[in-house]
C-alpha cells in the first residue's frame, strides 16, 4: 500500500505536472487580500482557450499565465482598470467577461428594457382597442335569436 | 399582405444571420493588435546564446513572425509550408518559441531551475528545427510566455505580418495553410513591400 | 448484422413517417375517410420501429461491438454496464435517436389517448408529426447515422467522456428531451387547428394536457441538468448561461407563456391567435435549440462534435417547418374570431401582461445568446456574452412577473377592479416585508437584492396562501375547512403548487448568491478549516481504483458545534483513457444547506501523502433551487389529471348526441 500511493500518483500526475487547478493556487497564496482582488478580476475575463469559462475557473496554460501576470501587476500596484485594460489591449474586447457598454453593445444592454416597453406599450393598445372593438357588438335581435335557437335544436353535425 | 407576415420577416432575418454563423468561427478571436505597434521584445537567439534580438532590429524591412514550439501538434502540419516559403521568399521568417519547456506539461517546474530550464528549451528547439527543417532567419525564445501574452497569443501556432514601420499588418491564428498563404500573406506582403 | 438491422429499420421507418405526414393530411383535407384511418396505426408503427432501432444500438453498445464507428468513439469495455447503456447518447448521432424515440413515443401517445377527439383532428396532428418526424429521420440517415461501421472494428472503444460517467447522463437527456420534444404535440395541435379553419376553445382544452406534461418533462430536465453540473463539475455553480442551457430555457419560457394562455383560450375562447403563435414557437425554440448545439454556429461546453454540412441541414429543415408554420399561421390568423370579451383590467389581461413578459424574457435570453454571432456577421468586432450580462438584466425583467403572479389570482375574469385586488392581497404585504427584512439579517448581511428577492418569493407564496383560502370560504357550504379545501378541484391545486415552486427556486437562488461561502486553504492530514460554523479534518488520502479508473480518495470528518456529522469521500480520478483529472466533490445534502468538499492538488506532488490543496463551500438553501423545480412540475402534472381532461368522466358531462356521430 505504501508503495501503491505514491506510485498511483507518479501515473497519475505524470501528464498534468504543470497543470494547477485556482483552488490550489489560491490555497497556496501567500497574500490572501491580493487573492481575493485576483478573484474577482479572474471572474471578469474570459479563458481565451475553453471559451466559455473565466480564467478565474479554467485550468488552462494560458489561464495560469494570466493569473500569474495579475498577481504580478496586483504587486506591482496597478488598478483594477489598468489590468483590464491590459488584458483588452492584447485580447480585444473579447476577453470581457461582461460584455462592455460601448457603440457595438447599445443594442445589447439596451434591448431588455426597449423590448419590455415595447411590448407593454403594444400590449397597452391591444388591451384599449380591443375593450372597444368588443362594445361593438350589439345584442340579438328576436328574429336572430329565434333563428339561434331552432339551429341550436337540430344535430350538431360535428 | 396581414400584418402576420411580418413574423414571418423577423423570421427569415434570424435565419440569413444563421446561414451566415455557419460560415464563421466562433471560436476565432480576431487580434486588436492588428494596425498597432508590434510590441517590443529583446529575447535570446537560439543559434547565438549572447545576443538578443526585437523588432527594433527588424525595423525597416516587412517580416513575418511565427509562434511555434516543439510540442505543438499544429506546428508540425504548417512547418513543410514555412519551409517551402523560406526558400521561395526574401522576407525574413523570424520564429518566436513559446513556451518550449513550460507549454509541455510533461514537466515539474518547480523542479526545475532557471538554468537548467534554458538549457534544456535550447536543445529541444534546436533537436526539432535540425530534425524538421529551419524555415527562420531567426529563431528567439520565449521560455515563459511573457511576449506571447503581449502579443496576444492564445493558440500556437500562430503568424504576424509586420512592415517596414514595425506595425502588425495581420496575425493569422493556427496552421498556415497554402491557401492562406497564397491568398492572403502573399499578396499582403508583396503591397507592402512595394 | 444486428446495427444492419437498426439501420433498415430507420429506412422504414422513414418511408412510415413519409406516409403518416402525406396520406392523414390529405385525407384530412379531402374527407377520405380511409386515409384519414391510416394515422394511428402508421404513428404506433413508426414508434415500433424507432424502438427497435434504438433497442439495436443499444445492443451495440452493451456487447461491445466496436466495429461500429459510434460505439467505438463514445464506449469502452471497462464501462460500467448503466454507462454503457446511458453511452448511447451519449454522442450527437445517438442523441439525435434519442430525439426521434421520444417524439414517436408522444405521437404513439396520442394515438392512443385521443379516442375522445375527432378522428380528422387526430389525423392532422398526427400527420404534422410524421412530417417532423420524417425530416428528422431523412437528418439522421443522410449525415447523423449512428450505424456506420468500422471496418476493421476496432480492439478498443475511445471510453465515453469521463464527465458523462455519471447517473445524470442516465436521467438528464431523456427527461430534457422528453419536455423539448414534447412540445412537438402542442405544435401539431396548432398546426391541425390552422389547417382545420377549426381554432376554438375545445381544441385549447385537447391540447392543454399534452402540454403541460411537456413543460412538466422539461422543468424536470433542465433541473436534473443544472443539479448534475453543481455536483459534477466541482466548483458548485449550477447555471453558467451556456447556449445550449439557453437552448433549453428558452423553450421553457415560452412554454411557460403557453400554458397560461392556454388556460384563457380555454375558459374563454379567447387570444387564440395568440396562443397558436406560442405553440408554433415553443417548438421553433426547441429546433432552433438543436440547431445551435449542433451546428457549431456558437461555442458552449456542451456542443457536440460540430460538421458545417449538418448545420446547413438542420437550417434547412428549420426553413421549412417554422417557415411553413408561420406562414400558414398569417394566412389563417385574420380569419379568426375575436373571443369573449374582457376589460382592461381583468384576469384575462393581467395573464395577456404574463405572456408579453415572459416572452420578452424569452427574447432576452436570445438576443444575449446571438448577439457575438450578430456583431461578428456585421463585421462590427468580436464580444462575448457571459453570464455578468444575462444576470444583471433577467432580474429586473423577472421582478414584474413574479410580482403580478400573486396579484393574477385574484382577479375576476372578464371585469376585476384594482381596489378589490388590492384589499385582498393586501394581508400578503405584511408578512412579506418581515421576511425579507428578517431572513438576511439572521444569515448576518442585509442587501437590497436579496431583500428584493426574498420579499418577492415571500409574497408568492403569502398570496397563493391567501388566495387558497379564500375560495376554501366561500366554497365552503358549511363543510369543515379541511374538507372543502380538499375538494377543490386539482387546477387550482397545482396552480399554487407550481407558483409556491417558484417561490422556493427564488429563495434558493437568493439565498446561495448572497451567503454562499468558500475557503481555499492547503491541508496536512490532522488539520481541519471552518466555514460558517462547519469544521472540516482532513483524514488523509488513499488509492483506490474504479472500474475503468484510479482515484485518490480524500477523508475528511465533518462536525458542527463540537459533534461529530459525518465522514465525507471526496476524489480525484483519473480515467485511464483520458489525460484529464476529474474532480468527484463529496457533499452533505441538507435542507437548509449543502455543505461541499473538493480536492485540488497535493501541493508537493511527489508527496501525495502530504498536504493537499482543498476547497470547502457552504451553500445556504441551494437545494431549494432543484426542490422549487420539482415543487413547479408537480403542480403541472397536479393541474394535468384534472377531473376536465379524464376520458372517462368527459363522457358522462357532454352533450348527449345520437349514436353514430362523432362527439365534438
Amino acid at each position: 500500500m505504501k508503495l501503491l500511493l505514491p506510485l498511483i500518483f507518479a501515473l497519475f500526475f505524470a501528464s498534468t505536472a504543470t497543470a494547477v487547478d485556482s483552488a490550489t493556487e489560491a490555497a497556496l497564496a501567500a497574500d490572501p487580500v491580493a487573492e481575493k482582488r485576483l478573484q474577482h478580476l479572474s471572474e471578469e475575463l474570459r479563458c481565451l482557450v475553453c471559451q466559455n469559462q473565466t480564467i478565474a475557473d479554467s485550468n488552462a496554460e494560458l489561464a495560469q499565465d494570466l493569473r500569474r501576470e495579475i498577481r504580478g501587476m496586483i504587486r506591482d500596484g496597478k488598478s483594477d482598470r489598468e489590468i483590464i485594460d491590459f488584458m483588452v489591449v492584447r485580447y480585444g474586447d473579447f476577453v470581457l467577461y461582461r460584455p462592455p457598454v460601448q457603440g457595438n453593445t447599445l443594442l445589447l444592454w439596451g434591448g431588455p428594457l426597449a423590448l419590455m416597453l415595447l411590448g407593454l406599450a403594444v400590449l397597452l393598445r391591444y388591451l384599449r382597442r380591443r375593450a372597444a372593438r368588443v362594445a361593438d357588438d350589439a345584442p340579438l335581435s328576436a328574429d336572430e335569436a329565434s333563428r339561434a335557437e331552432a339551429l341550436l335544436k337540430e344535430d350538431n353535425p360535428k | 399582405m396581414n400584418r402576420y407576415y411580418w413574423i414571418l420577416g423577423a423570421f427569415a432575418a434570424l435565419v440569413a444571420l444563421l446561414a451566415v454563423g455557419l460560415g464563421l468561427n466562433p471560436r476565432d478571436v480576431p487580434s486588436p493588435l492588428v494596425g498597432k505597434p508590434a510590441p517590443a521584445f529583446n529575447l535570446t537567439v537560439l543559434a547565438t546564446p549572447d545576443k538578443t534580438l526585437g523588432p527594433k532590429d527588424l525595423q525597416g524591412k516587412v517580416w513575418l513572425l511565427n509562434v511555434w514550439a516543439s510540442w505543438c501538434v499544429s506546428c508540425r502540419a504548417e512547418h513543410p509550408i514555412l519551409v517551402d516559403f523560406s526558400k521561395k521568399s526574401d522576407v525574413p521568417l523570424i520564429g518566436l518559441n513559446y513556451k518550449e519547456v513550460r507549454g509541455d506539461g510533461g514537466f515539474d517546474m518547480s523542479k526545475m531551475s532557471a538554468e537548467e530550464e534554458k538549457k534544456f528549451a535550447f536543445q529541444r528547439a534546436n533537436a526539432w528545427l535540425a530534425q524538421h527543417g529551419d524555415p527562420y532567419k531567426l529563431t528567439v525564445m520565449d521560455l515563459d510566455g511573457r511576449v506571447g501574452i503581449d502579443y496576444g497569443v492564445y493558440g500556437v501556432p500562430e503568424t504576424y505580418v509586420i512592415d517596414k514601420a514595425g506595425i502588425i499588418r495581420m496575425k493569422h491564428t493556427g496552421p498556415v495553410t497554402p491557401d492562406i498563404l497564397g491568398q492572403k500573406i502573399m499578396p499582403l506582403l508583396a503591397e507592402l513591400n512595394k | 448484422m444486428i446495427p444492419e438491422l437498426g439501420h433498415f429499420a430507420l429506412i422504414l421507418a422513414a418511408l412510415v413517417a413519409l406516409l403518416l405526414g402525406t396520406l392523414p393530411l390529405l385525407g384530412a383535407h379531402r374527407n377520405r375517410l380511409a386515409w384519414v384511418a391510416v394515422a394511428r396505426p402508421a404513428a404506433s408503427a413508426l414508434a415500433l420501429l424507432v424502438t427497435f432501432s434504438f433497442a439495436c444500438l443499444t445492443q451495440a453498445f452493451v456487447a461491445n461491438d466496436f466495429s461500429v464507428v459510434y460505439v467505438a468513439q463514445h464506449s469502452n469495455s471497462l464501462l460500467p454496464i448503466q454507462y454503457r447503456v446511458a453511452g448511447v447518447w451519449g454522442g450527437h448521432e445517438g442523441s439525435l435517436l434519442l430525439w426521434m424515440l421520444m417524439l414517436t413515443w408522444w405521437a404513439f401517445a396520442v394515438a392512443l389517448l385521443s379516442r375522445q377527439l375527432p378522428e380528422v383532428m387526430v389525423a392532422r396532428v398526427l400527420g404534422t408529426l410524421g412530417l417532423v418526424a420524417f425530416g428528422f429521420l431523412l437528418f439522421i440517415l443522410m449525415t447523423s447515422s449512428p450505424f456506420e461501421r468500422l471496418l476493421p472494428g476496432a480492439a478498443e472503444g475511445r471510453d465515453l467522456n469521463p464527465l458523462l460517467q455519471d447517473p445524470g447522463l442516465v436521467i438528464h437527456p431523456p427527461l430534457l428531451y422528453m419536455g423539448y420534444v414534447g412540445f412537438s404535440v402542442a405544435f401539431a395541435f396548432a398546426i391541425a387547428a390552422l389547417l382545420s379553419g377549426q381554432l376554438d376553445a375545445a381544441w385549447a382544452r385537447w391540447s392543454r394536457p399534452w402540454t403541460m406534461a411537456a413543460w412538466c418533462f422539461l422543468t424536470l430536465g433542465i433541473a436534473m441538468g443544472s443539479w448534475w453540473a453543481y455536483y459534477e463539475l466541482g466548483w458548485g455553480g449550477w447555471w453558467f448561461w451556456d447556449p445550449v442551457e439557453n437552448a433549453s430555457f428558452m423553450p421553457w419560457l415560452a412554454g411557460t407563456a403557453l400554458i397560461h394562455s392556454l388556460a384563457v383560450t380555454e375558459k374563454r375562447g379567447s387570444f387564440k391567435n395568440w396562443t397558436v403563435l406560442l405553440a408554433i414557437s415553443a417548438f421553433s425554440l426547441s429546433l432552433l435549440g438543436t440547431f445551435l448545439v449542433r451546428s457549431g454556429v456558437l461555442t458552449s461546453v456542451h456542443a457536440f462534435a460540430t460538421d458545417p454540412r449538418r448545420g446547413v441541414f438542420i437550417l434547412i429543415f428549420l426553413v421549412a417547418v417554422i417557415g411553413s408554420s408561420l406562414a400558414l399561421f398569417a394566412w389563417r390568423a385574420p380569419k379568426v374570431g375575436l373571443g369573449g370579451r374582457f376589460a382592461l383590467v381583468s384576469r384575462e389581461s393581467l395573464l395577456l401582461t404574463n405572456n408579453v413578459l415572459l416572452v420578452v424574457a424569452c427574447a432576452t435570453v436570445l438576443l444575449g445568446t446571438l448577439y457575438p454571432l450578430l456583431i461578428d456577421a456585421l463585421g462590427a468586432g468580436k464580444i462575448s456574452v457571459g453570464p455578468p450580462y444575462f444576470n444583471a438584466v433577467f432580474v429586473p425583467l423577472m421582478t414584474p412577473i413574479l410580482f403580478l403572479m400573486g396579484v393574477a389570482p385574484f382577479a375576476r375574469w372578464k371585469e376585476a377592479s384594482v381596489p378589490e385586488i388590492a384589499r385582498a392581497v393586501r394581508w400578503a404585504l405584511l408578512p412579506a416585508v418581515v421576511v425579507a427584512i428578517a431572513l438576511p439579517l439572521i444569515y448576518g448581511a442585509w442587501s437590497a437584492l436579496t431583500a428584493l428577492g426574498l420579499l418577492l418569493a415571500a409574497w408568492i407564496v403569502a398570496t397563493a396562501l391567501l388566495n387558497f383560502a379564500e375560495r376554501v370560504r366561500h366554497t365552503r357550504a358549511g363543510r369543515s375547512f379541511l374538507a372543502a379545501a380538499l375538494s377543490q378541484p386539482r387546477h387550482f391545486f397545482g396552480m399554487h403548487l407550481a407558483h409556491i415552486g417558484i417561490a422556493v427556486f427564488v429563495v434558493g437562488v437568493t439565498m446561495v448568491s448572497s451567503f454562499q461561502e468558500e475557503k481555499d486553504v492547503k491541508m496536512a492530514p490532522g488539520e481541519s478549516v471552518d466555514v460558517a460554523g462547519y469544521h472540516f479534518t482532513f483524514k488523509g488520502v488513499r488509492a483506490v481504483d474504479g472500474p475503468n479508473y484510479a482515484a485518490a480518495r480524500g477523508e475528511f470528518d465533518l462536525a458542527v458545534d463540537g459533534r461529530f456529522v459525518r465522514t465525507m469521500h471526496p476524489e480525484k480520478r483519473n480515467y485511464h483513457s483520458s489525460a484529464m483529472p476529474m474532480t468527484e466533490a463529496a457533499i452533505d445534502a441538507g435542507v437548509l444547506r449543502d455543505v461541499y468538499v473538493s480536492l485540488g492538488e497535493p501541493i508537493d506532488r511527489a508527496r501525495p501523502e502530504g498536504e493537499w490543496a482543498v476547497r470547502v463551500y457552504y451553500k445556504p438553501f441551494v437545494d431549494w433551487i432543484w426542490g422549487g423545480c420539482v415543487l413547479m412540475a408537480l403542480g403541472g402534472l397536479v393541474a394535468m389529471l384534472d377531473r376536465r381532461y379524464r376520458i372517462r368522466s368527459r363522457a358522462a358531462a357532454t352533450v348527449a348526441t345520437p349514436a353514430g356521430s362523432q362527439q365534438a
